[in-house]
């Protein structure tokens, strides 16, 4: 580029070289000026005095005059005018002088050097000439809404900056969320953006429009209605009332049209379980909070399903042990695959899934809520266990809980409630809701309904909504694609251009709930608005407008049709609105509020924003409202309507804005209640009374006898070494619908660590019997049916068991194309879950995965450390533990066997900290290690995603990231997660190596890191203990896709290549609260400051705060004596430290004795 | 010895024998005919596939590092945890050989070991050549090598200064010391024979070369004093520097508080280790070249024996501090250490390590056998060796303590990438590029210095009793 541009200029000289030189010859002139002033010209003009009277007399000319040469507007006088610097600004007219020469000839190397660093747009940039409302630049908004997974709704609040939402936090106020998200709704901020979503209608594979898309339908619409039948719908999940009125009323007007559901993941054998226990289709939900001790036959619910994160941190309360509350609940796990829930479990048995069924019978039969009979387990340690619970359960009737759920067969389940039952449990511990679907169906039979409708010809148009994407999901032996082929219209929508729209004659792009005006009910039944925070990126439609399409409705909004809905339901709700608000908001018990807006949230509004400023920090108020509870209920402050507002007004633009004007413009008095009532809800994010309502069901008799029978059977049929496979939802991507999102492709699953791939996981015994390892890929057959996979072999699993998880192997799924395998081929509609007896041979093939800890591929060779590693980590206390005895008779212990140094020891001198000293505690007791917070850093924190081949080359760029090791036998493992952000040392390793001075101590402790002065030496990061650190080896950061740019929170660095970064406790949330104290002149409110993944902690194991201060729960937490720093023998004195782990068990499981050995496995 | 002729008297004062240094007959005239000779003569055909291959191999650095610059350090097998790899190695082993020269010049010369006349020019070279290879890793492995010079401690709006408790910041000082020091060593002692290569060519585009390289050169008596006084100055300078550099490069390790790098032994270990890898470099190239260039009348049996024993004493340096750190993580009963010296012996790299010790610890003990010692092949085979590894030896303390270190859960495994051994081969051509040029075209070996060995030359100094 440099060359070019020096080329042209030479070319330029070359070319006016005769010419130049003719001009140096005229400038040999007797003036002696520069050349370029030389150019022959007539002289001067005389200047006639009387002329200039004359013209002064006229007052023609200016009234004020500089000299006489003005006056008179010689030639002269005009150049000089003309020319701001008459003798150099001439020299630009002539052609190529010396000193032109030059000027060019650096103005292009300079130019060029800057057109070769960076792109500046060419698109002019406009100031808002009048700022819109609310909007102060810098200042984020925040909205209430809800993301759905599943088709439950999880209320959330999404962070807007200047109108693109930049991060998603839990809803404090939301029965689903009290403030804390999982990873799915952390990274489906990731999905909106995504460049690989649909962007366009496609008519048979060509664009198409979205008129000619509503003229076919109302065409074939009245066709189809003539042939009487013929449409049928297919969606997930669907729990929005908006939603299922609009699919209803479409129904009710086309006779013989049908809506068929199919959720991959959904809850099918719990609605079969609960149809067969108590004859009708019920929801199981449990409130941990009620449970002392707790029996978990092989479910992961504080990490799945729709209320994973209210029972995580329900849960997480009753794990949580202090000098002042040393007591604990406690868990039982019988399992075949090592779920979160087991890694805070305290006791742990890995068993087959018959026979973790078989235990399941037997503990119905000790527990009277079986018929005794049939074959037993006669393992002695099975005995030992069944013995224990029993009467664990036994002594804490009414206080205990028994959990199977989804995995669990139907008949096992029937005998889990029947247990439930004898044990007094069923409206404590569990309770049960009325199925929050409108029309609740089996959505395995709904399915083998349309497919055989599809074979017959009796559908004439399908209509498959909101990215439900059955080509790939459906169960395999009703092979959907064939089927599909002779439905002569059919009709996709989605997020994606997946494996269902290539067989379409329609593809419509979804919005995304983030774009989206919607309504869901949450686990409890509350319904959860959506409001959009933008306007949908790739035009996008909702399903509320499809539908409309449909309906004769072709150009309602969605937010038309949900506010339509609602405008005759709300008024009738508004009357429990205060009172429903307090209970939502009061049950939690938050004590840490909102880590954003004004300081409100904790004062409880008393001197919070001023309501002209509410706007500013709207959401803060939102956040501060909400948090505090009946100190500050919704509906009572003028903070409401401006939030309100700001939610339609800003969320839509400017449309949103007038339509809502207009409303409320025409509407009479009943739309004036109507109004206030919308705006409070959607201010809350939730329609307040709506929750559903308990119901009580008893276990019909005969049920337990039936299930027990098969269980028995089941048992009976089992032989070892036969191996049964497992089909699970990925932990990441789900049922592959998150396949394109690269923060949950490349967030390390629990326990196994794998990354962008899922794997064939089996025992290390099972993996030596079948003769295979590592990246081995097996062909795994059953049923006729076979699928390829490759291996990974995982501590924990149990014996002759596989498991695999869902998602993988997309055809057609943005980035996520072609990753990993295909496990639908294998599960039909009668083994969703569980696959018996299956084949598994080598395939003499290898497949590398990527895996971030403990097992590398080096040169095609792989390395597995796990066993080294896990001995090692136990001989370094990496994680303490101890038993909740130990702790009761000494609660020292810890601080005994900590090897911290005494604090004098150091060459250099001790920093003072007179203000703020930061500093983080993480309880590793109530960890389940489910990465809400990794993907909360990510998001908050602008860290990138670098990909497979990156992650193998040991690149990955997480801040924070969740380590597990494996303690004991490696055939039967503890498995425990230690959450590792950056220590913030106070002796750092890192800031005296460093040659640049590029990451230094700050005055509130804080090791911060300077990207600008970073050359990238990496000795920080050689010399950093925890090896928190993370180096931008290429360019990973995403600079050229524009759309991603809008993701960027913009109070944080994007990083470029070759820079070191790290956690850095968030210091941008600091400086925005340090910042607001200097405004308000008040001290930052205790607890007020949450990091992000403090935010996103479902159990509520992360705290973060000032040191210093009295108040604040870091200092409790810290002052615990169950604390202790990591690897604190090096004297490296880490600001961030960790609560001890505790197990509680079972003295007849464990004799105490053997419990006291426990001090640091 | 023959002194039973006196009749059991004591023998006269009579220097003990030892092999020439210069191989009998020659005269001041034939050294400096024989010198210069390979330099003024035509180009042997040999040189000019030497010279082909070595550019070969300096294109392909070229082509490394440009590729690095366009894409950054991602392309090198360096990850996260093990931050250094190849170019650290790198670094540290030409650095290590570059360190030969000055000893040999400097040391030796304040030693008055005068056999080391025929070999210092070129083992200067060598270390110059060594030290500008040593001094782009550094560069080179940078995330962002167009700030390097903010480890310079220049004035700068900003205020800011490097981070002086940081042992990188010792090393700019150190190895920029050191090259400048042997490079004006170096040139210092090139006056005089440029002098004569100005006088003696014919070509008049060399003697203008020469000429200006020579710097006026006549050889007065006050020319000669001079320069005594300088070359003796610049080789008391220089003499610190030989231990002070390689103390420095050790620092790197020995300052942080990585097990396996957090040792006190590292200097002394270090330093030996640099003379061990800098004789073996001298052997490697003095051998092939006193062949080629028939120069075994200077560069004779002798000097290569005691390139040996150099070799065979600083190696069993090195190997005690092979079994210091061992005992010290043994001693100690620190569980990384221990976990760190386990690692080395049994880890997934035990296989280097092992050839490490097979490398510089097992195979130089032949040169206790004199039969291997005088034998060029022998010595040439073992050199070659011995670099080997020095190599796996800087690759066994970077990757292995890093590799494993406090954390099990962030353990790692590094392998070198094609762009490492691009980089590192690619340096190995710009070194022998910059060797083959300076064969060409410069003295291989000091002539007035020969001129000063040659029997007779002193007065008698050198009565040595033929055999």
């Amino acid at each position: 580029m440099a060359a070019m541009a020096a080329m042209a200029a030479m070319a330029a000289m070359a070319a006016n070289d005769n010419e130049s030189e003719r001009n140096l010859m005229d400038s040999v002139k007797p003036k002696g000026k520069c050349g370029a002033e030389a150019a022959p010209r007539p002289g001067p003009a005389r200047l006639d005095v009387a002329q200039v009277r004359e013209r002064l007399q006229a007052k023609k000319g200016p009234e004020f005059w500089r000299s006489l040469d003005e006056l008179a507007a010689t030639p002269e006088f005009e150049e000089l005018l003309h020319r701001e610097f008459p003798r150099h600004a001439s020299e630009w007219t002539d052609g190529v002088s010396r000193r032109r020469f030059l000027q060019l000839a650096s103005a292009s190397l300079a130019l060029a050097g800057l057109t070769g660093c960076t792109k500046q747009p060419n698109e002019p940039i406009i100031p808002y000439v009048r700022q819109p409302e609310q909007i102060i630049p810098g200042k984020p908004l925040y909205f209430a809404t809800a993301l759905t997974l599943g088709g439950y709704a999880l209320g959330v609040l999404a962070e807007s900056h200047e109108g693109r939402p930049t991060k998603i936090e839990g809803n404090p106020g939301h029965p689903a969320s009290l403030g804390a998200t999982d990873l799915f709704s952390q990274a489906s901020l990731l999905t909106l953006y995504d460049p690989a979503r649909s962007q366009t209608i496609l008519h048979t594979g060509r664009p198409g429009t979205w008129g000619g898309f509503v003229g076919e339908m109302s065409a074939r619409l009245r066709a189809v209605q003539a042939l009487g039948g013929g449409l049928r719908i297919l969606t997930g999940n669907v729990t929005s009332p908006t939603l299922t009125a609009q699919i209803q009323d479409l129904l009710r007007a086309t006779p013989g049209a049908r809506w068929h559901r199919w959720e991959p993941a959904g809850h099918h054998q719990s609605f079969a379980a609960s149809v067969r226990a108590f004859g009708r289709p019920l929801e199981t939900r449990y409130d941990f909070s009620k449970a002392k001790v707790i029996v978990n036959l092989g479910s992961d619910v504080l990490c799945e399903g729709p209320a994973g994160v209210r029972y995580a941190r329900d849960f997480s309360e009753g794990r949580r042990v202090r000098a002042n509350r040393p007591e604990m609940s406690r868990v039982y796990t019988v399992e075949s695959v090592p779920s979160n829930l087991s890694t805070v479990s305290d006791h742990r048995l890995q068993l087959p899934p018959a026979q973790v069924e078989g235990f399941t019978l037997a503990l119905a039969q000790a527990l009277g809520a079986a018929p005794a009979g049939g074959p037993a387990l006669t393992d002695p340690n099975i005995q030992k266990w069944i013995q224990a619970v029993v009467q664990d359960l036994q002594a804490n009737r009414g206080a205990s809980l028994v959990v199977a759920d989804e995995y669990a067969s139907p008949a096992a389940q029937v005998l889990v409630h029947a247990i439930n039952q004898a044990l007094g449990n069923a409206g404590n511990a569990i309770y049960y809701l009325e199925p929050l679907e409108a029309d609740p169906v089996d959505h395995v039979r709904s399915m083998a309904e349309l497919v055989r409708d599809m074979n017959a010809g009796q559908v004439e148009l399908l209509l498959m909504l909101d990215g439900v994407n059955p080509v790939y999901t459906a169960p395999a032996d009703l092979d959907f694609a064939q089927a599909l082929q002779k439905v002569p219209l059919r009709v996709h929508h989605g997020l994606y251009e997946d494996e269902t729209s290539e067989y379409c004659h329609w593809h419509i792009p979804a919005a995304h709930e983030l774009e989206s005006w919607g309504d869901a009910r949450s686990f409890d039944g509350t319904v959860t608005l959506i409001q959009p925070l933008i306007d949908p990126l790739y035009g996008g439609k909702t399903s509320h407008e499809v539908l409309g399409a449909l309906s004769n409705q072709p150009d309602a909004t969605a937010y038309d049709l949900v506010r339509q809905f609602w405008s005759t339901r709300l008024p009738g709700l508004t009357a429990g609105l205060a009172r429903a608000a307090q209970d939502t908001t009061g049950s939690g018990g938050i004590t840490t509020t909102l880590g954003m807006g004004g300081f409100s949230g904790t004062t409880g509004g008393s001197w919070g924003p001023a309501p002209g400023a509410a706007g500013s920090n709207g959401s803060g108020s939102a956040g501060g409202d909400m948090a505090s509870g009946a100190g500050n209920p919704p509906g009572t402050g003028g903070t409401i309507d401006t939030n309100s507002a700001s939610a339609t007004g800003t969320g839509t633009g400017a449309a949103g804005a007038a339509s809502a004007a207009t409303a409320s413009g025409t509407a009479g008095a009943a739309g004036d209640a109507f109004e206030a009532a919308w705006r409070q809800a959607l201010h809350a994010g939730q329609i307040p009374a709506t929750a559903a309502r308990r119901t009580t069901a008893a276990v019909a008799g005969g049920a337990a006898q039936q299930a027990a029978g098969e269980i028995a059977a089941a048992l009976s049929r089992s032989r070892p070494g036969q191996i049964t496979l497992l089909l699970r939802p990925d932990p990441t991507i789900w049922d592959g619908r998150f396949a394109s999102n690269g923060w949950l492709q490349e967030l390390p699953k629990p326990i196994s660590k794998i990354t962008w791939d899922n794997a064939l996981m089996v025992s290390p015994k099972t993996a030596e019997r079948l003769k295979v390892t590592f990246h081995d890929v097996v062909e795994v057959s059953a049923g006729g049916r076979k699928i390829e996979s490759a291996v990974w072999v995982l501590p924990g699993m149990a014996e002759d068991t596989a498991v695999l998880t869902l998602g993988y192997g997309r055809k057609r799924a943005g980035s996520g194309t072609g990753q990993g395998f295909n496990a639908y081929p294998l599960r039909t509609t009668r083994s969703l879950w569980t696959v018996p007896g299956v084949q598994v041979r080598s395939l003499d093939k290898r497949y590398t995965l990527a895996c971030t800890q403990n097992h590398h591929v080096v040169q095609g060779h792989e390395v597995d450390e796990d066993e080294l590693a896990n001995r090692e980590a136990q001989r370094r206390h990496v994680v303490h533990t101890g038993t909740l005895e130990q702790f009761r008779r000494n609660p020292e212990f810890v601080r005994e066997e900590r090897e911290a140094p005494p604090p004098d020891l150091d060459m250099y001198p001790p920093y003072r900290y007179d203000g703020h000293a930061w500093g983080m505690a993480i309880d590793l007791n109530v960890c389940t290690g489910c990465n809400a917070c990794v993907v909360a850093c990510q998001s908050e924190n602008n860290i990138p995603v670098v990909g497979k081949d990156q992650v193998l080359a040991g690149r990955e760029m997480h801040w924070l990231r969740v380590d597990r090791y494996f303690y004991g036998d490696l055939d039967a493992p503890q498995i425990h997660n230690q959450p590792l952000p950056c220590m913030h040392c106070e002796h750092a390793p890192c800031e005296v190596v460093c040659p640049v001075a590029a990451t230094v101590h700050s005055d509130e402790g804080l090791n911060d890191m300077v990207y600008n002065r970073c050359v990238g030496t990496r000795y920080c990061s050689n010399n950093c203990p925890y090896k928190v650190r993370r180096f931008n080896f290429l360019r990973y950061s995403d600079k050229e896709t524009p759309v991603l740019e809008l993701i960027n929170n913009p109070d944080v660095t994007v990083r470029m290549r070759g820079v070191m970064e790290k956690c850095s406790y968030c210091v941008q949330r600091i400086e925005e609260a340090k910042i607001e104290s200097k405004v308000e002149q008040k001290p930052i409110p205790p607890n007020w400051l949450q990091t992000a993944c403090q935010q996103a902690c479902p159990t509520r194991a992360i705290v973060f705060g000032d040191q210093n201060g009295r108040e604040w729960e870091v200092r409790r937490w810290k002052e615990d004596p169950l604390n202790y720093g990591l690897l604190e023998e090096l004297n490296t004195r880490p600001r961030t430290t960790y609560l001890a782990k505790l197990r509680n068990p079972n003295p007849l499981l464990e004799p105490a004795a053997e419990g006291a050995e426990h001090g640091h496995a | 010895m023959a002194t039973l002729e006196n009749g059991g008297l004591p023998a006269p004062l009579e220097k003990p024998y030892r092999p020439p240094i210069v191989a009998p007959g020659h005269t001041t005239a034939s050294v400096t005919d024989k010198i210069s000779e390979v330099v003024l003569q035509r180009t042997p055909k040999w040189w000019f596939f030497g010279f082909a291959a070595s550019f070969s191999l300096l294109m392909v650095f070229l082509v490394s590092v440009t590729w690095l610059f366009v894409k950054g350090v991602g392309i090198w097998g360096v990850n996260w945890p093990i931050g250094w790899g190849f170019a650290i190695i790198c670094f540290v082993w030409w650095i290590g050989i570059g360190h030969a020269g000055t000893l040999i010049s400097a040391i030796l010369l304040l030693l008055r070991q005068e056999w080391r006349t025929s070999i210092n020019r070129f083992a200067e070279a060598m270390t110059l050549f060594a030290v500008a290879c040593a001094g782009l890793y550094p560069v080179l492995h940078l995330g962002r090598p167009w700030l390097f010079y903010w480890l310079l401690p220049y004035p700068n709006t900003m205020n800011l200064w490097p981070q002086f408790r940081s042992p990188l910041i010792w090393d700019v000082f150190a190895v920029s010391t050191y090259a400048t020091v042997s490079a004006l060593f170096w040139y210092v002692g090139l006056v005089p024979d440029l002098a004569t290569l100005r006088d003696r060519s014919s070509n008049r585009l060399a003697k203008v070369i020469y000429g200006f390289g020579a710097m006026g050169w006549r050889g007065s008596a006050a020319h000669w004093h001079n320069y005594e006084t300088a070359y003796l100055l610049l080789a008391g300078l220089a003499t610190p520097l030989v231990l002070s550099v390689h103390t420095v490069v050790s620092f790197d390790f020995a300052i942080g508080i990585v097990p396996g790098w957090h040792a006190t032994i590292f200097p002394p270990y270090f330093v030996a280790g640099a003379i061990y890898a800098g004789f073996a470099m001298v052997l490697t190239l003095a051998i092939p070249l006193r062949h080629l260039f028939k120069l075994e009348d200077f560069i004779t049996t002798r000097h290569l024996q005691n390139m040996g024993k150099v070799m065979l004493a600083t190696g069993m340096i090195v190997v005690y501090g092979y079994m210091t750190e061992l005992f010290f993580a043994w001693y100690s009963g620190n569980v990384y250490e221990m976990f760190m010296a386990w690692n080395r012996i049994f880890g997934p790299y035990r296989f280097h390590w092992y050839t490490l010790i097979l490398c510089n610890a097992v195979v130089p003990q032949l040169l206790w056998l004199r039969r291997i010692r005088t034998s060029p092949l022998w010595l040439f085979a073992i050199s070659m060796v011995v670099s080997v590894g020095m190599w796996l030896e800087r690759f066994i303390i970077v990757i292995t303590s890093l590799h494993r270190d406090f954390l099990p859960g962030s353990w790692g495994m590094y392998h070198g990438t094609i762009w490492d051994w691009g980089t590192f081969i690619g340096t190995i051509g710009l070194f022998l590029t910059l060797f083959f040029l300076f064969i060409r075209f410069l003295p291989t070996i000091s002539i007035f210095e020969m001129r000063t060995i040659v029997p007779g030359s002193h007065g008698g100094e050198y009565t040595e009793v033929p055999r």
